[in-house]
């Protein structure tokens, strides 16, 4: 196992969600997101173990092009992950987040 | 229509409780991991492959535990098993109406060896504990990880027992005897066979669950919701009769080859049909061959 | 150690236990307290006959001898490995045991468990691990599985496992281990007859065994996630 943390500046989150949401389940190839309000002026701190030793920038890259496109802030993400591709990690930090805002 | 089979435990709770009535106990945030996974390096679930809390399921007040399947295949470890058996004890501490659990597992998790046996067999002893202080335990299957080793034993032990066809149930799983006994005790690639040995279907017609449903949300709910306005009867009496009803099928069916040949003795002599019907038309059709104990006079 | 000579140091003043292929049964007198004895012997493996005359001599006991304490004598090899056993329902019939337990304990029965030669998961869970106290005698083994096979199975090195297993009581076979988790409540030395009236004396109807578990160090987490669903602040 790896652990990795990425701090994005993000964007300053209004109003603040309330509720956490997690997604995905950690079965072999997959991963669950958790996503929880953190107020951090703005701040998105990102917190994965993941059972891929090695892959600290591919995470880094798959993360910053999903907070380019999807601006969020005042969240703290965990993950673990069990062997997920990055096209399965960008699928669910997009429904973690999707559904994180829509309870808002 | 939603399936039961392909959801994870998550949407199999929202799926059969009321709307917005879900109360999640130690939710993924309060992160209850394994200790155990992490000494041995391996990857954790943030509700340890479990998750619990209360709601209101047709406006009962109920517990409800389920197993994610995808974790670890749904087995028991040290803080899985403390949080069914929590949920059990809360639920007659709270009074609810009726305990729930979706049932998905392997059994015992070999990566916490002796901490899973005996987590397993608290379950079991709280799912007792419970029906002796009068609360409804009802159990459901059917996923595509079933419900083996000794969750069986837990499932076993519940009021009422719901099924799909596709649900499979279990104390070894075949892979298990195949790997000790050799592939003529038990051809673990025979699909058909271990469909015959461990199905839904099987498991009704020998009265091993009570429901047999439609592998969709709905169906399992309302027939989980039925069971629990049905509420709990478990006395010595129920249980003489239990047993009984045990000794007959083992006198009855006890050098039986193949579960065609049981079905066979029920009444049911085309066990290709039996295959393809659909679970309600089985059901209709089961009536008085299933084995089932008889009725105590309440 | 044979079961004849684990029931005649119980039961110094005699029995009349006996041996009905791998079933025992019979009654024995502790002090002025007689005991039914149910148990299992030969390693034997747990399959739907044998489960289902211990269920039988529970509830005869529980008809005929209301209230006499229930001692589970266990050697068994597991569960019965075979599809025929699994056709007919085995897990039906180790739940009927075990619920059977249950009831006798609902008619104030106390059920005492002893491992006297070796336990394993599914042969054990229905009987021992289902009563009110369990003990285990100095030879006797429990385990899940050996660390071998552990090793096989979870695909973790062997090496890495025993060093583990050194300090933590979760992964390696072994009763001392069960009872450092709070499963088995002693090993049993010296006078059996005299741990036995003990162990009777104390034991109750409520499981204890994650308390114990929490207390001896073995088993840190379980009792207080129980404590934590059950005192939750209800949010509804």
């Amino acid at each position: 196992m790896e652990h990795l943390s990425f701090h994005f500046d993000g964007v300053p989150s209004v109003p603040p969600a309330a509720k956490s949401v997690i997604v995905g389940v950690v079965a072999s190839g997959n991963l669950e997101v958790l996503v929880e309000p953190m107020p951090a002026e703005g701040a998105c701190n990102v917190e994965i173990d993941t059972a891929s030793q090695g892959f600290g920038p591919i995470w880094e890259a798959v993360l910053r092009d999903f907070f380019e496109r999807h601006p969020v802030g005042d969240v703290r993400i965990s993950i673990n992950d069990a062997g997920a591709t990055p096209a399965t990690v960008s699928l669910r930090l997009h429904q973690a987040i999707e559904s994180f805002t829509e309870r808002r | 229509m939603r399936t039961y089979y392909e959801a994870t435990a998550r949407k199999r709770i929202e799926g059969i409780v009321d709307a917005d009535t879900f109360r999640e106990l130690l939710p993924p945030t309060e992160r209850t991991v394994s200790p155990h996974l992490k000494v041995l390096d391996l990857p954790v679930a943030f509700d340890d492959g479990v998750i619990i809390g209360s709601a209101r399921l047709q406006g009962q007040r109920i517990l409800i535990g389920a197993q994610e399947g995808g974790f670890m295949g749904g087995a028991v470890g040290e803080v899985h098993g403390a949080k069914l058996v929590g949920v059990l004890e809360r639920a007659i501490r709270h009074r609810a109406d009726g305990v729930v659990l979706l049932l998905e597992s392997g059994g015992v998790r070999l990566q916490e060896a002796n901490a899973g046996l005996i987590a397993v067999s608290e379950v079991i002893r709280a799912i007792l504990a419970a029906r002796a202080a009068g609360m409804p335990v009802i159990g459901a299957i059917g996923g595509q990880y079933g419900c083996f080793g000794g969750m069986s034993i837990a499932a076993a032990c519940c009021t009422h027992l719901v099924m799909s066809e596709e649900g499979r149930l279990g104390l070894s799983g075949p892979e298990v005897i195949e790997t000790a006994r050799g592939v003529e005790e038990f051809d673990s690639r025979d699909r058909a066979l271990v469909w015959r040995t461990t199905g839904g279907k099987h498991r009704y017609l020998l009265g091993d669950c009570d429901a047999l449903v439609e592998d969709n949300l709905e169906a399992f709910r309302d027939a989980i919701a039925q069971a629990v306005r049905a509420g709990e009867r478990f006395s010595l009496e129920t249980v003489e009769r239990e047993h009984a009803m045990l000794e007959r099928r083992l006198e009855r069916f006890g050098t039986a080859p193949d579960a065609a040949d049981i079905w066979r003795m029920l009444g049911f002599p085309e066990a290709e049909r039996l295959q393809v019907l659909p679970a309600h038309e089985l059901v209709a059709l089961a009536g008085v061959h299933r084995t089932v104990p008889s009725p105590v006079e309440s | 150690m044979q079961w004849q000579q684990a029931a005649k140091a119980l039961f110094p003043q005699g029995h009349d236990i006996v041996e009905e292929g791998s079933l025992l049964r019979g009654s024995g007198p502790c002090g002025d307290v007689v005991f039914a004895v149910i148990g299992s012997t030969h390693h034997t493996e747990v399959g739907v006959e044998l489960a289902l005359d211990m269920a039988a001599e529970v509830l005869r006991t529980v008809r005929e001898h209301p209230g006499r304490p229930i001692l589970f004598l266990i050697d068994t090899e597991g569960q019965r490995l075979r599809r025929r056993d699994e056709l007919l329902g085995i897990n039906r019939y180790m739940a009927h045991l075990a619920k059977c337990v249950e009831i006798a304990r609902t008619h104030r029965h106390r059920v005492l468990g002893l491992v006297y030669d070796q336990a394993l998961s599914g042969g054990f869970i229905p009987n021992a691990m289902m009563a009110d106290l369990c003990a285990a005698l100095p030879d006797a083994q429990i385990r899940v599985m050996n660390l071998p096979a552990m090793a096989r199975v979870t695909r973790i090195p062997l090496e890495r496992l025993q060093v583990l297993a050194l300090d933590s009581p979760v992964f390696a076979p072994g009763a001392e281990n069960f009872v450092r988790m709070g499963a088995i409540d002693a090993i049993w030395e010296g006078d059996l007859a005299a741990r036995l009236g003990q162990a009777l004396a104390r034991a109750d109807p409520h499981d204890h065994r994650r308390e114990l578990g929490e207390a001896r160090g073995g088993r840190a987490l379980a009792a207080s996630i129980v404590r934590r669903v059950i005192d939750a602040a209800a949010s509804e």
